[in-house]
């Protein structure tokens, strides 16, 4: 199974990963040989058999909706790589 | 003998008995440490020693004014993907190198109150994703086993290593398709996967959040039903962790197999597989057959599709699990990013390293538009069937018997240009976490000097069976493996 370099690259920028050319190659021949032995799950017919996610017998398990204690400001900045204040600080979103 | 070869019920009874304190014990282990870990087995990313001999001085304190506690003053390293309040928790990748936990995981809060002491983090593979501990972002971990040119099996393997060399009485490691019992194997240490809820989830890295379960690496197999007793229990934190009573799992280990029923699955003892394993796994067998339990052969027919829908189903978790990486809140963050957007693809793309790319590649195109029915969807059909297969075969058997790895210990670097090699190391024990099961590997002997594992399968919740079958084996076969010698080099 063939996966081209254009869907390697559409895929990173899915996953907001950015390559190098070097990388593209490689992952191209490595998820080629990957997905090629994959497809050998399409030779089972499963077309009635429902999907499992998850294997335990617990569904929405809910709490009560009680007030805790919660991290301190302080904390939750502790390993921000960059703050002004009491907030994150981020690269501009709009240009 | 040294403090160091003992089991860590040998080593609390002498804690318990005032013949050794919990410091003379700690500074033991951190002496062992010292010699032979930097530059030779390199089984700890962190130690850490003021802690570790402050927490021993404070179990000594608490037993001086008479108290006692399941581990008091125990010594032992956790997987460095176990949060760990004011500890560097690296997750084995340069994305979290320098990140400092606020908290510490329901695991980690369970052991200390337990009275254990932290003597650091161990290796392994950078976000649990590898089977031989080589895609720490850090350095290899050594095999203790043979002439320290083989890997230690992954991705607990520092884990593994640190028990099997002595560095630490017990450890504790995660398993997502393998990851504690495969370098249990490979190191010759015992090893258990709980059930899927069994042990809480939460302060664990996540990887796949399906199929992610913590559980102990031990020396025997009475050590790892003691610290599977503490680190068992409901928490209101993990919404997928099981509200049943934790029973006395040392009460299981009764050294009688009369009557007990165990499947061997016929599938597993694959292609590939090295005649020393199968002659091994195949003693150990025989051995138990002895015992009076009663062998009998099943088939569990979709196991050859498990290896494949786990590299769909545990990949698809990743690359939403890992979306978090975004150089925002904690972590590694690109300082030459412009934008937002060129911010994450440069924090991402410096950040993790080749194997959690690839995993995050194969699972966003597994899940992407056109291609989620044919890869995702049906790697969860499987799942069914791979359960059902289980479901079957336990109508018939307590448990099942099966290798943990086809191989012994590889050579370091044989396999890191093969990632589809390096998947196939986890064939035997993939399946059990697509059904969430219990599985335990115990040492069966040696091949060619080195290690094999017996796997023991357990039903849902089934740990009392699973340690009762391998303490019996362990038992019969004369005791636990005896742990390799090792000479500290200049």
């Amino acid at each position: 199974m063939a996966i081209s370099r254009e869907q390697v690259e559409h895929v990173a920028h899915l996953a907001r990963l950015g390559l190098s050319d070097e990388e593209t190659t490689r992952l191209q021949q490595q998820l080629s040989q990957i997905l090629g032995h994959m497809q050998m799950i399409d030779a089972l017919d499963t077309s009635v058999i429902p999907p499992t996610a998850q294997v335990i017998p617990l569904h929405s398990v809910m709490r009560d909706d009680v007030a805790r204690p919660s991290a301190s400001n302080a904390d939750i900045l502790q390993n921000a790589p960059r703050r002004e204040g009491a907030f994150f600080k981020v690269p501009p979103v709009l240009e | 003998m040294a403090l160091t070869d003992l089991t860590a019920l040998q080593a609390l009874a002498e804690l318990r008995a005032g013949r050794v304190s919990s410091e003379e014990l700690t500074r033991a282990y951190l002496d062992r440490i010292d010699a032979l870990d930097q530059g030779l087995i390199q089984a700890y990313v962190t130690v850490t020693p003021e802690l570790a001999l402050e927490q021993a001085r404070a179990a000594d304190a608490r037993r001086r004014a008479g108290e006692d506690a399941p581990l008091l003053g125990l010594p032992m390293a956790l997987k460095d993907l176990v949060l760990t309040r004011g500890v560097r928790t690296t997750c084995g990748s340069k994305m979290l190198e320098n990140f400092v936990p606020i908290e510490d995981a329901t695991i980690t809060s369970k052991l200390f109150d337990a009275g254990a002491v932290l003597l650091g983090k161990t290796n392994m593979d950078e976000f649990a994703m590898g089977s031989s501990t080589e895609n720490s972002a850090f350095f290899p971990t050594r095999n203790p086993w043979g002439d320290l040119s083989r890997v230690p099996g992954g991705s607990s393997g520092g884990s593994a290593a640190a028990v099997a060399a002595k560095l630490a009485p017990f450890s504790i490691g995660s398993d997502t398709g393998g990851s504690i019992r495969q370098p249990a194997s490979l190191c010759g240490v015992v090893g258990l996967k709980p059930t899927y809820g069994r042990v809480s989830r939460y302060g664990l890295i996540a990887f796949a959040s399906s199929l992610d379960q913590l559980g102990p690496l031990t020396a025997d197999v009475a050590d790892c039903a003691l610290i599977t007793e503490v680190i068992s229990g409901h928490d209101p934190r993990d919404s997928t962790s099981l509200d049943v009573p934790v029973p006395r799992y040392l009460d299981a280990l009764t050294g009688d197999l009369r009557g007990v029923r165990l499947g061997v699955p016929k599938e597993y003892f694959v292609d590939g597989m090295e005649p020393g394993v199968a002659a091994s796994i195949q003693a150990a067998i025989e051995k138990l057959r002895g015992l009076g339990a009663e062998i009998g052969e099943v088939s569990l027919p979709h196991s050859d599709y498990g290896l494949a829908a786990y590299y769909i189903i545990a990949p698809a978790e990743c690359s939403a699990n890992l979306a978090r990486y975004d150089g925002v809140k904690y972590g590694y963050s690109a300082p030459d990013a412009e934008t937002m957007w060129d911010g994450y693809y440069k924090t991402r793309g410096r950040g993790f390293g080749p194997e959690v790319k690839r995993r995050i590649m194969l699972g966003t195109y597994a899940l992407s538009s056109g291609y989620y029915d044919a890869y995702y969807l049906k790697a969860q059909k499987i799942r069914t069937l791979i359960k059902q297969d289980f479901d079957r075969a336990f109508e018939q058997f307590d448990a099942l018997l099966a290798p943990t790895s086809p191989t012994v210990a590889f050579g370091i670097g044989s396999k890191v240009d093969d990632p589809l090699a390096m998947y196939l190391n986890d064939v035997c024990t993939i399946p059990v976490n697509l059904a969430g099961l219990p599985g335990l590997s115990v040492p069966c002997g040696l091949s060619d000097g080195l290690p094999v594992g017996l796997q023991v399968i357990g039903k849902p919740l089934g740990e009392s069976m699973v340690l009762r079958v391998a303490h019996a084996y362990e038992q019969a076969s004369g005791g636990p493996l005896t742990r390799p010698e090792l000479a500290a080099s200049a």
